[in-house]
């Protein structure tokens, strides 16, 4: 099989770079604006997931069952939700408005769970808040690309998922520490995210242009170019390496069987994931600039490999340390440069619709992954699962290897 | 807009939510302080523990003593409590043990499990992969199986689970219950989704009962420590709770109530395996249920009126009885003779 991933199709030339593209070096202000409007948002809502099953089960009363369908709305919801935002962002020709939409139903959730006292009410919000998770991420990937200098987008891409990350690992800080001064204070928590959160939308509304991300149409574009060979390519890839990505909740639980300490630090230990992801963000997207994106995107699927096989290994700290920084590595190399290459890969008329299809695709895939790994988990062992996962994986990426060499 | 204007309506946006969120979180604290330095509403006394049979839960009037750990006598349930040091969201106890399951606040929120001696002096200390959620001794007190919420949450994807784990009193683990084998009637089985929660201990320091969920359906299962497995024995039991003469087990029946999930108390005869369902109870009770003596059930129900407050209610096993506040201000209930 040969598989070209190349980095940009002759078809559908379009706009020649605009005027607020930065200049060669500097990462564009309006990436770091998004950056920062992320952060924002990330703060709010992180803030509500870490306390959320504490306020679900000491608060509202709600028990196991409840609270697993409430959390499996919570991840469902989004995946689908993504291409219909890209297709309206292109069709329209503002993502901004898009992504403006999705932020801001996100808010609209967080004033509506300051009421939401019962199972129906509360998923419901948290449904919304996910829509609007959907809607927005692939506008605002596309409204960086066209930002940024293209030989430099895969550090835009890690200036702006560094920026997300700090938001992130703030949110669970800072509702934490509310809830250390104020030990029933699960509404002031609450208050101060849907106060994150509007800030996240006045600065998107006010300093993000509202031509931002669009594109001049030069020529017919068909809606199909958007799978074209390449693409398809892409996608097919991503899919792949996505299927054999089993979800951080299985590494987590891994370290668990493995490691005493971790039972300790179970519910932090995706801070640890977090830092490591922050740390090498943009380290990640300058390689990807440098080496290739593509290669990048591939060969970041190693770590994960060793963040499988190291959670396994761990018998004690450093050894959990690692599989945490491993896994974190992984998201470095992978998360925003897939946003990347998928945006270079499909004509820019369609470049929302890109980036949307090829994160629904890798979305949809791992929580395939995740369903067949539990299978997997209890037939042969959470040990032996995961060093089967990782072997296959190592496999599959070298095959990837030695099939894209040469390509960008 | 020019970029003053908008630098000045964001500024304006920052004061505002800032002002807005600093006052809601002054008042919340101030009135968060206050409870706290409140004395109790209910009788106390500071006499020495008390040894005799006995009554142990957890304090949750809104004062000084929210979620410390408290005494009454069985012979005066309504009568003056005497508070221990220890604070628990969980706690069970026996003549000789006890064991509290506690979230440990901090900037970072971890959850601990802790067995205590007869005078509440800590022998053992491990962390909880979650939210706490049951905990229970076996009679001798040598024995401590624990439920909490696996809510370690993910960068991109999530799983929910109960965690449910035995160990010795003091000691070692005996492992997860997940990785128990699984008797499903009768036939050797290996679900993916199953979730274990709510052990509860026979006299014999080996047999035990739980629940397993698999698939959405809920099975009463009879564990065994030595041979590690458990075999399920019947459906639709939740959190069972075995009597004091081993007979029989009091849990809480998912019945059909319209809209969103509904407990009501239960009781199986485990020789005869014909149930009674106490609708006598026509509130939503979420609770592992204790027996205070060979007829009568006591379990904690939240305040519609009062968030965090819980009273303990006793309950006839007859079917039709109605019940009973049995201590107010008070959750999780362990009895100790």
């Amino acid at each position: 099989m040969y598989l070209s991933l190349s980095d940009r199709p002759s078809a559908a030339r379009t706009a020649p770079t605009t005027p607020r593209r930065a200049p060669r070096g500097r990462v564009a202000r309006l990436v770091v604006t998004l950056g920062v409007v992320s952060l924002l948002t990330d703060i709010s809502s992180e803030s509500v997931s870490a306390i959320l099953p504490l306020y679900l089960t000491s608060v509202i009363g709600l028990s196991t069952v409840a609270y697993g369908f409430v959390d499996g709305l919570y991840q469902g919801v989004s995946a689908l939700v993504r291409i219909a935002g890209g297709w309206v962002a292109d069709k329209s020709g503002r993502p901004q408005r898009v992504a403006l939409a999705g932020y801001g139903l996100s808010m609209v959730a967080r004033v509506f769970l300051l009421f939401a006292g019962g199972v129906a009410t509360i998923s419901t919000v948290i449904s919304a808040d996910r829509i609007g998770k959907g809607l927005r991420t692939a506008p605002r990937d596309s409204m960086i690309t066209a930002a940024s200098d293209p030989a430099h987008l895969g550090r835009s891409f890690g200036v702006h998922r560094a920026l997300d990350t700090v938001g992130a690992a703030i949110g669970p800080l800072l509702a934490f520490l509310i809830l250390w001064a104020i030990p029933d204070g699960y509404h002031t928590v609450l208050v101060v995210s849907l106060g994150f959160a509007v800030l996240g939308v006045v600065v998107l509304a006010l300093f993000v242009p509202r031509d931002a991300g669009g594109v001049q149409r030069h020529e017919q574009v068909h809606w199909r170019q958007a799978l074209s060979g390449p693409m398809v390519r892409l996608l097919v890839v991503a899919g792949f390496l996505a299927l054999l990505t089993v979800g951080d909740g299985f590494v987590y639980l891994a370290l668990l069987d493995s490691t005493d300490a971790a039972a300790r630090w179970f519910p932090v230990l995706y801070v640890g994931t977090n830092i490591a992801y922050l740390a090498l963000a943009v380290p990640m997207g300058r390689l990807a600039d440098r080496v290739g994106r593509t290669r990048v995107l591939v060969l970041g699927h190693l770590p994960l490999a060793g963040a499988y096989v190291a959670a396994c290994l761990a018998t004690g700290v450093p050894g959990a340390l690692a599989a945490l920084a491993l896994l974190g590595t992984f998201y470095a190399c992978t998360d925003g440069v897939l946003a990347a290459v998928a945006a270079r890969t499909v004509p820019d008329e369609l470049r929302t619709s890109g980036i949307a299809c090829a994160q629904t695709v890798v979305a949809l895939a791992r929580m395939g992954a995740s369903v067949g790994f539990g299978v997997l988990w209890f037939a042969i062992g959470p040990q032996q699962a995961l060093v089967l996962v990782a072997g296959t994986l190592a496999v599959a990426v070298a095959g990837g290897a030695v099939v894209l060499r040469g390509r960008p | 807009m020019t970029t003053r204007q908008r630098l000045l309506v964001l500024l304006v946006a920052v004061l505002v939510v800032a002002t807005g969120s600093t006052a809601y979180a002054l008042a919340e604290l101030h009135r968060s302080r206050a409870v706290s330095t409140r004395p109790p509403t209910v009788p106390t006394t500071t006499r020495d523990a008390l040894t005799g049979p006995r009554l142990v839960f957890r304090h949750t009037g809104l004062d000084e003593e929210y979620g410390v750990v408290a005494e009454v006598p069985l012979d005066d349930p309504g009568g003056a409590r005497t508070f221990t040091d220890v604070s628990c969201d969980r706690v069970y106890a026996t003549a000789t043990a006890a064991s509290c399951l506690r979230t440990k606040r901090g900037v970072v929120t971890t959850f601990q499990e802790v067995d205590l001696d007869a005078d509440w002096q800590q022998v053992r200390e491990a962390g909880l992969p979650g939210i706490p959620s049951r905990t229970r001794l076996s009679p001798d007190g040598t024995l401590a199986g624990s439920t909490s919420f696996v809510t370690g949450h993910s960068y991109m994807t999530t799983g929910f689970s109960t965690a449910t784990e035995i160990h010795r009193v003091g000691g070692k683990s005996l492992g997860n219950l997940e990785t128990f084998t699984l008797y499903l009637d009768g036939k050797r089985s290996e679900p993916t989704d199953r979730n274990i929660w709510g052990v509860t201990f026979a006299a014999d320091d080996n047999t035990f009962y739980a629940t397993v969920a698999t698939h959405g359906v809920t099975y009463l299962a009879r564990g065994d420590l030595t041979k590690r497995t458990l075999t399920t024995v019947a459906d639709k039991v939740e959190c069972p709770s075995l009597s004091p003469d081993g007979t029989r087990i009091a849990f809480k029946q998912k019945v059909d109530h319209g809209s969103g999930t509904w407990w009501t108390p239960a009781v199986l005869d485990l020789s005869t395996m014909k149930r009674t369902v106490l609708a006598g109870e026509a509130r939503n009770v979420d609770d592992q249920i204790a027996w205070l003596d060979g007829d009568t059930l006591l379990y904690g129900l939240a305040r519609a009126d009062q968030a965090g407050v819980t009273d303990i209610w006793s309950l006839d096993v007859a079917a039709g009885a109605k019940p009973q506040v049995y201590v107010e201000q008070a959750w999780s209930p362990a009895v100790v003779r």
